[in-house]
């Protein structure tokens, strides 16, 4: 397939940056950071972005959704990550929906899928137990109780933890099987504990303490293959925020370097400069190819996604962290002060790194799969 | 035809003309045939290898057909490619009038020039070499002192050029000369064809790092050149010479051995296995790192290929490219080092590949000079891609 976007995802992409630019810049996310935002999202934008059909692109028309594919979400995806949008996008439609998608019931989807189109519902995935990305080192334990499951457990840095409806939660029985499990936020025995993190978005921990659950959700103790698929989809779908992220963070900073004066000149004609925004320039290009390849081979069920995802987020982490650090460098003091937007694509920059897998994991894991 | 179907002919017809001696990775000089006038072929196989190809056209199968090319289209052009790579066949001529002086008469040239010179390019015939850089003009390419004095019906040409690829095999040379020293100094130069074997030419090869030669110096002493071999206009080379450069850096960004061990194996093989994972423990995040980059990279080179317009050159983007491809080429070349020890540094014996290694080792070195240095190719993305102020 030809590395190019087709005429109706180009539009798509085009669409989504004019509304952003307008109704959830960085200065959004300040505001929020700055009120200390009880929800830490803009419903009604979020309201606005389901009406325009963002929260149904991977759902079935079946359960009231487009049915348009990855590559179309990754480049909502990638405009939300020029302007450092805070919204479910990532918990609700890019991670929690694939889950859904991929193992529940005819009914389960019934219930969820057009209710997550529409706007109305946020799920969120409970599945690390620690703040490195560990998928399937997994304590949080499921017991058999009659027609109910009993589930104990602490889940970290759960994305959208502290506003979502339902949980998706991983554990483990006795004999090692890993099963997944629908849970309400509301049920008795669940605790959330907000935090706050650098890049003001999202994130909880959850700890769960003898909470019933009569909802499995695809077949039990099958479900590490399907953590680790859907996390591959997930890693691609961040990998593609990060680069509009990446991408804009470069865009502000060459601006900047054409303006800055120092010496009577700006600062942008100095090779010590230019060479480096060269260098940038080319990881970016090298960037938007992975991630691509990697969105088109979610939506042709590519045998090679293990690989790509694990290519696309690491190139990416690695992308992202020397191209935020430049920036602010570039920058100079300016880009060390709150009032300058810089840092946020910073902050925002070293929490998806660590989100689903750094670098360094996903280089490990790129070594194994190549059997090294 | 559709292009599955040319895709299923073309897979069919290689796999019954392709000789198996030509499906084996490029090592030598003496592996690709280079035509000329003299021209030497290493084996029948690669004469039969040569003919079947040259007959259908695909010495240069996308040219046009008047000119000796096969007339592909640029997703036939590329479906031939994937094929042949599929078989790893090797290309049945090398040259640079294919790579270098082909595209720029196609580009350039008037139609009397192709006629003349492209279908015994596609044939082989003529074995054309580069004179661009000079000793006073490497990186400063445009500050070239190459005379070439008007005389009425001839140009009189005075000067010397330095990095001619195989001068002293070749028989022609594709020239940039200064027709003009006042002014701007881009401005005052011309692209001339000149015949090697005219009186006044001379040759001298240079020996490398790598204890090969392949580059020479070439002198022109008085040479008499007549004035129809100019190519565009007189002063009107730089944009020529800045045309073929951006082709030279998509060519050489490509580069590496086709169908080679992967670098990960040979690590594997000389260091071994503990635990599933290589035994130096250093060494495979370096190698893993490398191998993620030349993955991703390749997709850059098909997805700006992709983008470009049929026949459009990536302009600036081929020297991003240039720059990535060899600094690419050099960083494998030092990890494969590093994997195999001391063995990898043996210079000579039969045991030893004739010291392949540290001799292609060497010679990556000039990736990063040759075609325009890395530091040259950033401050052409830094101007023409990021507008940086200069």
């Amino acid at each position: 397939m030809a590395l190019v976007l087709t005429e109706e995802q180009q539009m798509l992409k085009d669409s989504a940056k004019e509304y952003l630019k307008e109704h959830a810049p960085v200065a959004a996310l300040r505001k929020l950071r700055d009120e200390r935002d009880e929800k830490g999202y803009n419903p009604s934008v979020w309201k606005a972005m389901a009406d325009m059909g963002w929260a149904s692109l991977t759902i079935p028309e079946a359960y009231g959704g487009l049915d348009f594919g990855y590559t179309g979400l990754g480049q909502i995806l990638e405009e939300t990550g020029r302007t450092l949008t805070a919204s479910p996008l990532v918990s609700t439609v890019l991670l929690s929906t694939t889950l859904l998608n991929k193992a529940a019931s005819d009914a389960q989807k019934e219930a969820l899928l057009p209710a997550i189109a529409a706007g109305e519902l946020l799920v969120a995935f409970a599945s690390e137990e620690s703040g490195v990305h560990r998928p399937l080192h997994i304590t949080t334990s499921y017991t058999k109780a009659g027609d109910t499951y009993l589930l104990n457990g602490k889940k970290q840095f759960v994305l959208d933890g502290h506003v979502a409806d339902k949980f998706i939660v991983s554990a483990k029985n006795e004999e090692d099987a890993i099963s997944l499990f629908l849970v309400d936020a509301d049920a008795t025995g669940v605790a959330i504990e907000r935090l706050t993190m650098m890049d003001s978005r999202n994130a909880a921990h959850v700890s769960l303490k003898n909470v019933h659950t009569n909802e499995l959700l695809g077949v039990a103790g099958e479900g590490a293959a399907l953590i680790e698929t859907s996390l591959d989809i997930a890693r691609v779908g961040l990998a593609a925020e990060m680069l509009g992220t990446t991408q804009e963070a470069f865009e502000r900073t060459m601006s900047y370097i054409r303006e800055r004066k120092q010496f009577g000149v700006p600062i942008g004609s100095f090779q010590a400069l230019q060479h480096r925004a060269a260098t940038m320039y080319g990881e970016i290009e090298n960037c938007k190819s992975i991630v691509l390849a990697a969105l088109q081979a979610i939506d042709a069920d590519s045998e090679h996604l293990p690989r790509l995802a694990s290519l696309a987020k690491a190139k990416l982490g690695e992308t992202a962290q020397l191209v935020t650090n430049e920036a602010v460098q570039f920058y100079g003091g300016i880009g060390m002060t709150d009032d300058e937007e810089i840092g946020f694509f910073l902050k925002r920059a070293r929490v998806a790194q660590q989100t689903f897998g750094d670098y360094n994991y996903h280089l490990d894991r790129y070594a194994k799969m190549n059997g090294y | 035809m559709s292009i599955t179907q040319f895709r299923t002919e073309t897979r069919a017809w290689l796999e019954a003309n392709c000789p198996k001696s030509m499906q084996k990775p490029v090592k030598k000089f003496t592996d690709l045939y280079w035509g000329g006038s003299k021209p030497y072929f290493d084996s029948e196989d690669q004469k039969i290898w040569f003919e079947r190809m040259y007959e259908r056209g695909w010495t240069v199968p996308h040219w046009p057909k008047v000119y000796g090319g096969g007339g592909l289209n640029k997703e036939e052009a590329k479906v031939l490619k994937q094929e042949m790579k599929a078989l790893n066949c090797r290309p049945p001529l090398y040259s640079f009038g294919i790579s270098m002086l082909g595209p720029a008469l196609l580009h350039f040239g008037s139609e009397d020039q192709k006629l003349q010179y492209l279908p015994d390019i596609t044939a082989g015939k003529i074995w054309w070499c580069q004179g661009y850089s000079e000793p006073g003009a490497g990186s400063d390419l445009a500050g070239l002192q190459t005379r070439a004095e008007d005389k009425g019906d001839h140009y009189l040409i005075n000067g010397q050029k330095v990095w001619t690829s195989y001068a002293d095999k070749a028989d022609w040379i594709f020239c940039l000369v200064r027709t003009n020293t006042e002014g701007r100094k881009h401005a005052g130069i011309s692209f001339l064809l000149i015949d090697m074997h005219t009186p006044g030419v001379s040759t001298r090869p240079i020996k490398l790092i790598s204890g090969a030669s392949p580059f020479c110096e070439t002198f022109f002493d008085n040479v008499k050149v007549p004035k129809t071999n100019i190519v565009g206009e007189e002063n009107g080379g730089w944009a020529i010479a800045k045309y073929l450069l951006t082709h030279e850096r998509e060519m050489i960004a490509g580069i590496g051995e086709p169908a080679e061990v992967p670098l990960h194996q040979n690590a594997i093989d000389t260091i071994g296995l503990s635990n599933g994972m290589l035994a130096d423990t250093i060494l495979r995040p370096e190698i893993a790192r490398w191998s993620m980059n030349n993955e991703i990279f390749k997709m850059t080179i098909a997805r700006m290929l992709d983008e470009a317009k049929q026949g459009q050159s990536l302009g600036a983007k081929s020297s991003f490219l240039k720059y990535y491809g060899t600094e690419l080429n050099k960083e494998k070349l030092e990890l494969k080092l590093a994997a195999t020890g001391q063995t990898g540094l043996v210079w000579e014996g039969e045991a030893y590949d004739d010291g392949h290694l540290p001799k292609y080792f060497c010679r990556t070195k000039g990736n990063s000079i040759e075609g325009g240095t890395s530091e040259i190719q950033l401050n052409i993305v830094s101007k023409h891609i990021l507008r940086l102020p200069s």
